[in-house]
């Protein structure tokens, strides 16, 4: 069946009331039943929580054949704990027809797709994924297909019982020894936990690992201990390196810059651009620029910005520190600066991905969201965007929060250079729609900027201030007068990957890649 | 092929983009940071043994690549090299907007390669006198025959000073408030309208000094230069910025045409508007600047 984005969704996927996608904002209105885990009750006091291994964390949570465990990503690239309990879990107690439930995989989480091939693990629940993972999903050897979902999408998912998370493990840089956690104060410190609570409050069992056991309490704490079994004290959860980077640079390339300036020129011809108004940016070369540029705006108009929503990392630290910003909350810290501001910082909190983005709950932030500027891999005529599959139609990539926040805020800028190497950015049919169309204002190119025509109000803000704009149509064109139209990717039937729009209807799916043939 | 149209000798060219004509990586889209020129260099740029590369990625980047309304100048080699022949005939053939002479010291200099261009232009048969010149003076030499050097050729647009090579000549650096190159600066400026052609100020290297930077654009726009060479595309907005009349200017500007023509109808020559006095000695000053204006995109008049 043909969804509203134009891509025809397998009728085979249509059951137990799922749907296709129907366009932005369709479940407005309508009702959810959240469920609550089934939890063990510790009425008699205990003295510690802290078990001798993973193995025996595992035991303590009746780990069997065919759960589904959940891990967060506050630790990137440098998570050593998902490949860790699954070691455990696969190697030592020799478990298998698992599910992993994440928040995000990454690079680091190479080494699971091993027990993938192996037929261990035979679910995948996901907002990214990348490396070798996304290589044997796509290559089919998965046995159920991948659930890909935002992270606005993940915890509406889970409160609605979508998703069953039997065990979430929480990496954790502190806890005490009864499972109060925090992001900070340790050796592995991510600054924000806030993908780890939606988790921990609807798991069945909830275990946490920690490299830095501290005195009880540790608070205020992002994980709380009313909710934890169990805590294995580990050498190390993750590398530091690749957690938080060094301070987020702003990017030099002149490329990058001239794309922000416009970006910032942008939003401040819209009449959202006042005192109070509510950011988003990434951390890409351009959005990340933009605050520069925007920063100047702020300082000729005299306005402040009300709140910077996060994701966030060092440019927007020194925002709020120099009173430029009056708040910042986060789910997630890029780089130091933003690890160590983190409840730090006046004004700079910690919330959970549910309070971040999720579709179905009472005041996201993301709804608050006068503007938000993200990055593409592709982009088609439609304005649909792509931030999952190569131009390979390998998965290598995550929705992340691009879908929340497009849907949620006034203006949604999506900022790319034209063409990358050979591939042409704005395309005519994206790889796969991550988020649709009807959610994306405006389009800055490295050529050209195109706004949106279900956007009029903003064709004559940038009219008004004389920013030059073009149809999209035309970029596309450009791009393949540049490096020439691709061929069609050839797929199998197979559908290996879903694709949930953040309200839980069907976006898309992934399908098999047929092995190049030469 | 890209086909580009004739060149116009006389044009807005308030910023010269310098790259290295080997980088296909740069050259390929340079237009798209909106400087008025791009100057694809084959001299210092590109080392001794990569020169025929270069030329080759010049040849391609011309006649694959629309610049559009960017103008595209080369740099080619001192007429001291073994190089410099076989650059212009990569220009002509390729269809460059014109050529950048280095290190340019007499009018026979400029007879030199206008001669070399012609005798290319016929071989690729290209219109004869389609090919632009430009000088740099880059010695002390230069600077003493910067008159007969810009009225040496009708292909002449321009004259630019360069600042790294001529600072050494004379035993001196860069200093912030431009006194080392002051007298050159103004001799070549008095030698380019004396010609009438167009006069650009020098590279700035630091960019990080941002203020440094404005203050020689500021004191180059105040000089009386019609632009300046950049290294970096970051380096544009604030020339455009300096050298684009503003909005007050325009308006000026069009309001001392008017009331010329109208008073010069009524048979009076001289008269004052708000309170300045005012006769037919404004008026090309006035037309230059809406002419600056309509190239710039912010005058729409018929008044020029």
């Amino acid at each position: 069946m043909k969804n509203a984005v134009g891509r025809d969704i397998p009728d085979y996927l249509l059951v137990d009331g799922k749907e296709v996608y129907q366009g932005k904002q369709y479940m407005d209105g309508k009702y959810i039943q959240k469920v609550g885990p089934r939890t063990r009750r510790y009425e008699k006091p205990q003295e510690t929580k802290v078990v001798a291994s993973l193995v025996d964390a595992l035991k303590l949570c009746g780990a069997r054949d065919g759960m589904t465990f959940s891990f967060h990503h506050a630790l990137r690239n440098g998570d050593f704990v998902a490949n860790m309990v699954m070691k455990a879990a696969i190697e030592e107690m020799g478990l298998k027809d698992l599910t992993i439930a994440a928040t995000s995989l990454g690079d680091a989480n190479d080494p699971i797709a091993d027990y993938i091939e192996q037929g261990k693990v035979i679910g995948i629940q996901t907002s990214g994924i990348r490396g070798r993972m996304g290589e044997v999903v796509s290559a089919g050897k998965l046995k159920t297909p991948a659930i890909i979902r935002s992270h606005g999408g993940r915890p509406r998912a889970i409160e609605a019982g979508e998703v069953h998370i039997d065990i979430a493990f929480v990496a954790a840089p502190t806890s005490d020894c009864v499972g109060n956690c925090r992001g900070i104060g340790g050796k592995s410190n991510c600054g924000s936990l806030g993908y780890a609570i939606t988790d921990s409050r609807f798991a069945d069992y909830v275990v946490v690992v920690t490299d830095c056991l501290v005195d009880f309490p540790n608070f205020p704490a992002s994980v709380e201990a009313i909710d934890v079994d169990a805590v294995v004290v580990v050498d190390s959860i993750g590398n530091p390196k690749k957690i938080a980077s060094a301070a987020a640079r702003i990017s030099q390339n002149p490329r990058d810059l001239m794309m922000a300036e416009n970006v910032a020129k942008i939003i401040a011809s819209t009449p959202y651009f006042k005192d109070g108004f509510v950011f988003q940016t990434g951390v890409g070369g351009p959005s990340l620029a933009a605050n520069l540029f925007l920063e100047k705006y702020m300082d000729e108009r005299n306005i402040r910005m009300g709140l910077a929503v996060g994701g966030i990392c060092k440019p927007m630290v020194e925002l709020l520190k120099k009173g430029k910003v009056r708040a910042a909350v986060d789910v997630q810290d890029f780089d130091l600066d933003a690890v160590n501001s983190i409840n730090q910082t006046p004004g700079h909190f910690e919330m959970s991905a549910s309070q971040y983005a999720n579709p179905a709950n009472k005041g996201a932030f993301v709804n608050k969201l006068d503007f938000v500027v993200l990055a593409a891999l592709e982009i088609d005529t439609d304005f649909n965007v792509n931030v999952l599959t190569g131009s390979d139609g390998v998965l290598r990539g995550a929705p992340g929060g691009h879908p929340d926040t497009a849907a949620g805020s006034k203006v949604c800028i999506i900022v790319t250079p034209l063409i990358r190497g050979r591939m042409a950015t704005v395309c005519e049919k994206v790889v796969t729609v991550t988020t649709p169309g009807d959610c994306v204002d405006v389009l800055v190119t490295d050529y050209g900027i195109a706004v949106n025509p279900l956007r009029p109000d903003l064709v004559e803000c940038l009219d008004k201030a004389g920013i030059p704009h073009v149809s999209i149509e035309s970029l596309k064109e450009k791009a393949y007068s540049l490096v020439g139209r691709p061929d069609d990717l050839q797929w199998e039937d197979q559908v290996v990957a879903v694709l949930e729009a953040r309200d839980g209807t069907i976006l898309d799916v992934v399908r098999k890649v047929k092995p190049l043939e030469l | 092929m890209i086909k580009r149209p004739k060149p116009e000798r006389f044009r807005l060219r308030r910023t010269m983009m310098f790259m290295n004509a080997q980088k296909p990586g740069l050259i390929k889209d340079a237009y798209i940071y909106g400087c008025d020129s791009i100057m694809l260099d084959l001299e210092d740029a590109v080392a001794e043994n990569q020169k025929d590369a270069a030329r080759f990625s010049l040849y391609h980047a011309l006649t694959t690549i629309d610049y559009g309304n960017t103008e595209v100048i080369v740099r080619i080699n001192g007429l001291d090299t073994p190089h410099w022949q076989e650059d212009i005939r990569v220009c002509v053939a390729g269809g460059a907007d014109g050529i950048r002479i280095a290190k340019c010291e007499s009018a026979q200099d400029v007879h030199t390669v206008e001669a070399a261009v012609e005798a290319a232009e016929k071989e690729f048969g290209v219109e004869v006198g389609r090919t632009l010149l430009m000088a740099a003076l880059e010695s002390p030499k230069g600077i003493l025959n910067a008159y007969e050097i810009c009225s040496a050729s009708d292909r002449m647009f321009g004259v630019a000073i360069s600042g790294g090579d001529f600072r050494k000549c004379m035993q001196t650096t860069f200093q912030p408030d431009g006194v080392d190159m002051l007298a050159a600066r103004g001799q070549m400026l008095l030698a380019a309208r004396a010609a009438g052609i167009q006069c650009f100020d020098t590279v700035f290297t630091d960019l990080d000094d941002d203020a440094g930077f404005e203050a020689e654009v500021r004191q180059n726009k105040a000089m009386g230069f019609d632009g300046k060479s950049l290294i970096n595309p970051k380096q544009i907005r604030l020339v455009h910025q300096v050298f684009t009349p503003t909005e007050k200017e325009v308006r000026q500007a069009e309001k001392i045409v008017r009331a010329i023509e109208e008073q010069a109808k009524l048979g009076i020559g001289v008269f004052t508007v708000d309170g300045k006095m005012l006769d037919i000695a404004f008026v090309p000053g006035a037309k230059r600047t809406l002419k600056l204006a309509k190239a710039c995109g912010m005058y729409e008049g018929d008044l020029v």
